[in-house]
């Protein structure tokens, strides 16, 4: 008889220690594929990923990038687009898909270069808030008490003033930048994110899988990173692709009054605020970069939608 | 516990969410800002003797626990410091500009919360029939709409292809403003009698109010939606039906009831999502308040006026979660009885 390679042997010890959470997930893919809109929303953001790596070569126009300094002394890139002045304005065409705006740039190849931005704003926002969140509210859920209060009160106060506004008097303070955008759009969400760990800390911390590591003297980190956040991803999963277009409007919102990126880089927000002038004769140059922002918004609360109807027992009806 | 006590216990229970609120707003004003005198005496362009004027006045070069006491003792007296783009104290401005924001909130409001319970009934009812999936869709369309991008396509269709509503302001260019009693145009022509006004402002008022409700239309549908479904498989609901009650009297005495409590708690939240869009939805409609002052202080370096209307709207946003929290304890007596 043959010998069973050692990979193999590997694999089939994987798969059959994980039997039952391959079985549930494969089940999670059929309910998954099986709803319209959740798929609409995977693909609308595969879609932003391939525009957002592939930009340099769906892109017909290109922007250079170069190192200014700034008011500060600091210096910073920024984007530079060719001006064509003989273009500007033109509607739509085979030419300029979305039609060139008032400096007579390519608008289907800043809309483009445009997701590379929203993305990272995207990203970064929510992966900073989400670490920050589960550390703080991990720390708050498990140990309780005045630790948990004090934490607790905290995000009381925070999730106090509607995100907007308080993002947009942290932006006045710190100046404006994209970078400035995303630094106050993670003191903003984090809060929420601790509240939502908490809550399935708390809801963990009883069941028994974790007394009975607890009684076999595992430590406070083993619990928490061994058993408490691998059973708390579902609800945080979806939390997460819920807030990735939350944080997309509430960022081209602050960007679109101004607070973002220097006139003329390939932002959404701030796109639609320079059209805004343009609007009644050159209804294309706020129209494209907006639907953007809406398919991508859309994209990510369809999924989230569907992950939450796969993953929460309780709605799979 | 009574309901006045449940009251009271809130209300103590504002003070120290206000008191952190004013933490933030002073962390944010004097601590975060690289150089903070020199942000408050109005940006990169200040001179250098207003900012020594302005260290001076805010006690800036005392330490930061002296400067927070002076800073409370301001704001507990409703002064936020002065305007530079008006040139006035900043309470003045809000004061005046207040009225606006409140009359477009009301009506945004008095747009999404019935058109939202009544859509998401319909669709709860309908599941998964036709009328279900198209509410549904408009709903995910709702919330995941740039409401900037909203008000300018809605101005571009009804202000300029179609040319049926105005495009920005709160009353037609040549028609002066009623004689102000309470600053809210609706109700000060109402009381005058004033029908032109009144007319106009109405008229005004819709698709302001409809781009910044939209949002908070398509969250309670939602919420009514799926609190109904919810509440539609209960044990009650069966024992309804088994007694022969009538369908209708089954949906709107029995479950719309309780299926509503979570609606409300929404709604309380979603206020905060509407200040945030009036300061967007004032600025594209031209629209007189708060939200547009603050849209203008912040590109203006008027620092004072942007942390004053951040206090305020986090002290109107607490105020409308209390009086939400109330409104649940008068509706549902086990929040009141479960210790509050």
């Amino acid at each position: 008889m043959d010998k069973i390679p050692p990979q193999v042997k590997l694999i089939d010890n994987f798969l059959k220690k994980h039997e039952s959470k391959i079985k549930d997930l494969r089940f999670m893919g059929h309910l998954f594929r099986k709803s319209l809109l959740s798929m609409i929303g995977l693909i609308l953001i595969l879609i932003l990923i391939i525009v957002a790596l592939f930009a340099p070569f769906l892109a017909s126009q290109h922007p250079a990038y170069v190192r200014v300094s700034t008011d500060q002394g600091t210096t910073v890139t920024e984007e530079r687009w060719d001006i064509h002045f003989d273009q500007k304005l033109l509607p739509p065409s085979a030419e300029h898909f979305f039609g060139t705006d008032d400096y007579g740039r390519d608008i289907f190849s800043m809309v483009i270069y445009g997701s590379q931005t929203s993305f990272r704003i995207c990203i970064i926002v929510v992966a900073v808030s989400t670490l920050l969140g589960i550390i703080l509210g991990g720390i708050a859920g498990y140990f309780g008490g005045i630790i948990d209060e004090i934490l607790m009160r905290i995000t009381d106060i925070f999730l106090a003033v509607p995100y907007l506004i308080l993002a947009m008097a942290v932006t006045a303070a710190l100046g404006r930048s994209i970078d400035n955008i995303m630094q106050a759009l993670i003191i903003v969400w984090w809060p929420a994110y601790a509240r939502l760990m908490r809550g399935q800390v708390l809801a963990v911390r009883e069941q028994q899988f974790v007394e009975a590591a607890r009684s076999v003297g595992a430590s406070n980190s083993r619990i928490l990173f061994r058993h408490i956040f691998p059973n708390s991803y579902a609800p945080l999963l979806v939390q997460i692709t819920l807030d990735l277009g939350a944080v997309l409007l509430v960022a081209a919102g602050l960007s679109f009054l101004g607070l973002g990126a220097s006139p003329g880089t390939a932002e959404w927000g701030l796109m639609i605020s320079s059209g805004r002038i343009h609007m009644f004769h050159a209804w294309w140059y706020v129209t494209f970069p907006g639907l953007a922002i809406l398919l991508v918004v859309l994209g990510f609360n369809l999924l989230g939608d569907g992950l939450r109807d796969v993953t929460d027992p309780k709605l799979r009806r | 516990m009574k309901t006045w006590e449940f009251i009271v216990r809130r209300l103590l229970l504002l003070i120290p969410v206000i008191l952190g609120v004013t933490i933030i707003t002073f962390t944010v004003s004097h601590v975060i800002p690289a150089d903070p005198a020199r942000a408050f005496a109005g940006g990169p362009k200040a001179q250098p003797e207003v900012i020594e004027r302005i260290t001076k006045e805010l006690h800036l070069d005392e330490p930061i626990w002296i400067q927070y006491f002076y800073y409370l003792n301001d704001i507990i007296h409703f002064n936020f410091g002065k305007s530079y783009l008006e040139s006035r104290p900043v309470s003045d401005s809000l004061a005046q500009y207040f009225p606006a924001t409140l009359e477009l909130t009301i009506f945004a409001m008095v747009i999404a919360i019935p058109l939202g319970i009544v859509g998401g009934i319909i669709s709860a009812i309908r599941r998964n029939k036709l009328s279900d999936h198209i509410t549904r869709i408009i709903a995910i369309i709702g919330y995941s709409l740039p409401i900037f991008w909203l008000a300018l396509m809605l101005q571009y269709v009804f202000a300029y292809q179609i040319p049926i509503l105005p495009l920005e302001g709160r009353l037609a260019i040549a028609m002066n403003a009623p004689s102000t009693i309470t600053g809210l145009y609706v109700m000060d022509s109402i009381l005058t009698g004033n029908l032109t006004t009144l007319g106009s402002s109405l008229y005004h008022l819709i698709l302001p109010s409809f781009t910044l409700g939209f949002a908070t239309l398509a969250l309670i549908l939602r919420m009514t939606r799926s609190s109904m479904l919810e509440v539609m498989g209960m044990d009650y609901i069966r024992t309804g039906r088994a007694k022969g009650l009538s369908e209708r009297t089954i949906i709107y005495k029995h479950a719309l009831r309780n299926a509503l409590i979570p609606t409300i708690t929404v709604t309380g939240l979603a206020f905060g999502g509407l200040l945030g869009g009036a300061v967007l939805t004032e600025t594209i409609f031209n629209w007189p308040g708060m939200g547009r002052f603050a849209a203008e202080a912040v590109l203006g370096f008027d620092f004072n006026a942007v942390m004053g209307f951040t206090i305020l709207v986090a002290i109107i946003y607490v105020v409308a979660n209390l009086i939400v929290d109330v409104l649940y304890a008068v509706i549902d007596p086990r929040v009141r009885l479960g210790g509050g």
